[in-house]
């Protein structure tokens, strides 16, 4: 008895972790795109988890998401300080989502906008709106419809790199992909 | 006892929604006034049985000392311990060279409560500047100190003291990159008494106060994105105010109470609305392509400054508002002094406008004179953010770090005098002062 306890509180624990890992997972419990619902609020008050909607593909362009050669692996673009300039590389992933997302119109993302630690936090947060939308606008350029994308800014308070420079900060100026699932 | 004025100690309106305090500030005066007014703060005589309730005398020397414009005298140079006027030898003061001197004791009643007397004297004039009788409840014995000091800081300065006030701020701790917990806390001036009022795993940011010191609007993610909601202190009731598609952020309420100015991008682009709390209805006060954001009203309410990045890189601009509250003019940069300069906080007399500035890559706080147009630096840490003004204008209170960790600071508004608050583990920031008390 006691060994299966300790087995179940490890396998709690790993799926813990797993729920953390691999960011937003549909989350039926909250409904993010009705902002008066109360029993939403209630849900995600207490657990505190991220909730995206997202209707998922299934066969074949799974495969090609999952696709570590595929560009669509890469999720997440770079930008330089105070900027939402999308260089030559970052251009060539976006086109790879593009294509994809418009070629699957049932498929949707969430364009997840940051910024680095350095300037005030209310403006970093409009900031990593601003790139994120750089980033929104290429798509829509290339055929994805709005409805597919939805754009959420943390600004400087979800850094990926914790220590306090310019290595750390190019990481965490950053627009993330986010396929619900994936 | 005609030398005493009775002064009967207001219910407190200020109970808090009594969730446990998880961690204590400390405070540390990490640069004071060369020119520090050197006063004597006789510790207070326990008249009751058995141990003082409070070192009511400790807590205010403590707090004419954080102010950066006194020198408390230290215990041990204390060559007696009067503790009414009548018992004091002006001349051994004279002799320390003090200028001011504090005498006072605590006295139980039958119900539980306390009357805590004291006298502020003059020591060369050797004459009484202010003597009260204080009752408090247990509970309430270090707001009354606070209160005390306050008095004694008015007298002595002629401008109102800014102790008997709270501070709130944002908390992080955990792991930062994994499930970190944020949690929105008040405390007294003093660091004292740390209080969590609102608490979740997603970020939570931009905490400001309501005029009447009684509600704070922030900003959760707790539903996935940023949103505004309003929190009654004392009852822990919460309301979203603002859930609009996109940023819902920098919120600031209006000196009359009744308008929210906020960040808003359901239009496509941030920009600075007011919303009548009343009505919930929203004026759009920028029209600009750029980003604006962190509005602060002007004392008089009859304007905002905010951040603008429409000449290229941040800067703060200021937009006049007429009686109704709708924009009237074009904005108007204010700050030409670096290439970032970014969520002001004014003053209380309008005076001065403390701001984030960016020298050599660092980041600091800066304050620029209105009337002068004199701009000043005031620290020089790595990255220094969010100030905000005392309610008495004394003082700036801001977030910066120590060995990476996030801590408060205070500075005054020449600069001069600095103290520090930090917490015992996680980070601190977002400092948010509260307004004087309601009289």
């Amino acid at each position: 008895m006691r060994q299966f306890l300790t087995y179940l509180v490890l396998t709690l624990f790993v799926l813990a972790l797993g729920g953390c890992r691999f960011g937003p997972v549909k989350d039926r419990g909250a409904d993010v795109t009705d902002p008066t619902s109360e029993e939403s609020q209630q849900e995600t008050m207490e657990g505190g988890d991220l909730s995206f909607s997202g209707d998922l593909g299934s066969g074949a362009r799974m495969e090609e998401l999952n696709d570590p050669d595929s560009p669509l692996s890469k999720r997440v673009l770079y930008f330089d300080f105070d900027s939402s300039n999308v260089t030559g590389e970052q251009r060539e992933i976006i086109d790879a989502h593009a294509a994809f997302l418009s070629r699957n119109p049932d498929v949707s993302v969430v364009l997840e906008g940051h910024a680095d630690e350095r300037g005030t936090r209310e403006y970093n947060l409009a900031l990593g709106e601003r790139r994120a939308k750089a980033v929104e606008q290429l798509l829509q350029v290339q055929g994805v419809a709005t409805d597919q994308i939805q754009v959420i800014s943390f600004g400087e308070e979800r850094p990926v790199a914790l220590d306090h420079n310019e290595s750390a900060w190019r990481l965490n100026r950053r627009v993330e992909i986010l396929y619900s699932g994936y | 006892m005609m030398w005493i004025k009775r002064l009967c100690l207001l219910p407190l309106l200020w109970l808090l929604a009594s969730l446990p305090a998880q961690a204590v500030l400390t405070i540390e005066i990490t640069q004071g006034l060369d020119d520090a007014m050197p006063i004597a703060v006789v510790p207070f005589a326990w008249e009751g049985e058995g141990e003082a309730p409070a070192a009511v005398g400790d807590i205010i020397a403590a707090d004419l000392r954080r102010s950066g414009f006194f020198r408390p005298l230290a215990e041990a140079d204390l060559i007696a311990r009067p503790h009414r006027a009548d018992q004091v030898n002006y001349a051994d003061w004279r002799a320390l060279k003090t200028d001011h001197l504090v005498v006072g004791r605590m006295l139980p009643h039958e119900d539980g409560d306390y009357t805590v007397q004291f006298q502020l004297l003059d020591v060369n004039r050797r004459r009484q500047l202010a003597g009260y009788s204080l009752r408090a409840s247990e509970s309430e014995l270090r707001r009354t100190a606070h209160q005390i000091s306050d008095i004694i800081y008015a007298e002595i300065t002629g401008k109102p003291g800014a102790f008997d006030t709270f501070i709130a701020y944002i908390t992080v701790t955990g792991d930062r990159t994994d499930r970190p917990t944020y949690q929105l806390a008040i405390a007294d001036s003093d660091g004292h008494n740390e209080q969590i009022v609102y608490q979740s795993r997603q970020p939570v940011m931009s905490p400001a106060w309501s005029p009447d010191g009684r509600h704070l609007v922030f900003v959760s993610f707790a539903r996935g994105r940023s949103e505004l909601y309003i929190q009654n202190i004392r009852s822990g009731e919460r309301q979203r105010v603002a859930a609009f598609d996109g940023l819902n952020s920098a919120p600031a309420w209006s000196p009359d109470g009744k308008y929210l100015a906020m960040t808003l991008s359901r239009d496509g682009n941030p920009e600075i609305y007011l919303m009548n709390i009343e009505t919930r209805t929203l004026e759009r006060i920028t029209r600009n392509y750029a980003i604006d954001t962190e509005a602060a009203w002007l004392p008089d309410g009859r304007g905002l400054v905010f951040t603008s990045d429409r000449g290229g890189s941040p800067q703060i601009y200021r937009v006049a508002l007429d009686k109704n509250r709708h924009a009237t003019g074009r904005p108007e940069r204010l700050t030409f002094e670096g290439s970032y300069n970014a969520r002001a906080s004014v003053s209380p007399n309008g005076r001065y406008i403390a701001m984030v500035h960016r020298q050599e890559g660092q980041f600091r706080i800066a304050v620029q004179d209105q009337e002068s147009g004199l701009f000043r630096v005031l620290t020089d840490s790595r990255l220094d953010e969010s100030p905000s003004f005392a309610p008495n204008g004394s003082m700036i209170i801001y977030a910066t770090e120590e060995n990476y960790r996030g801590i408060l600071s205070a500075v005054s508004v020449d600069g001069r005098a600095q103290q520090r608050l930090s917490l015992q583990q996680g980070d601190v920031r977002e400092p948010a002062w509260s307004p004087l008390r309601p009289e």
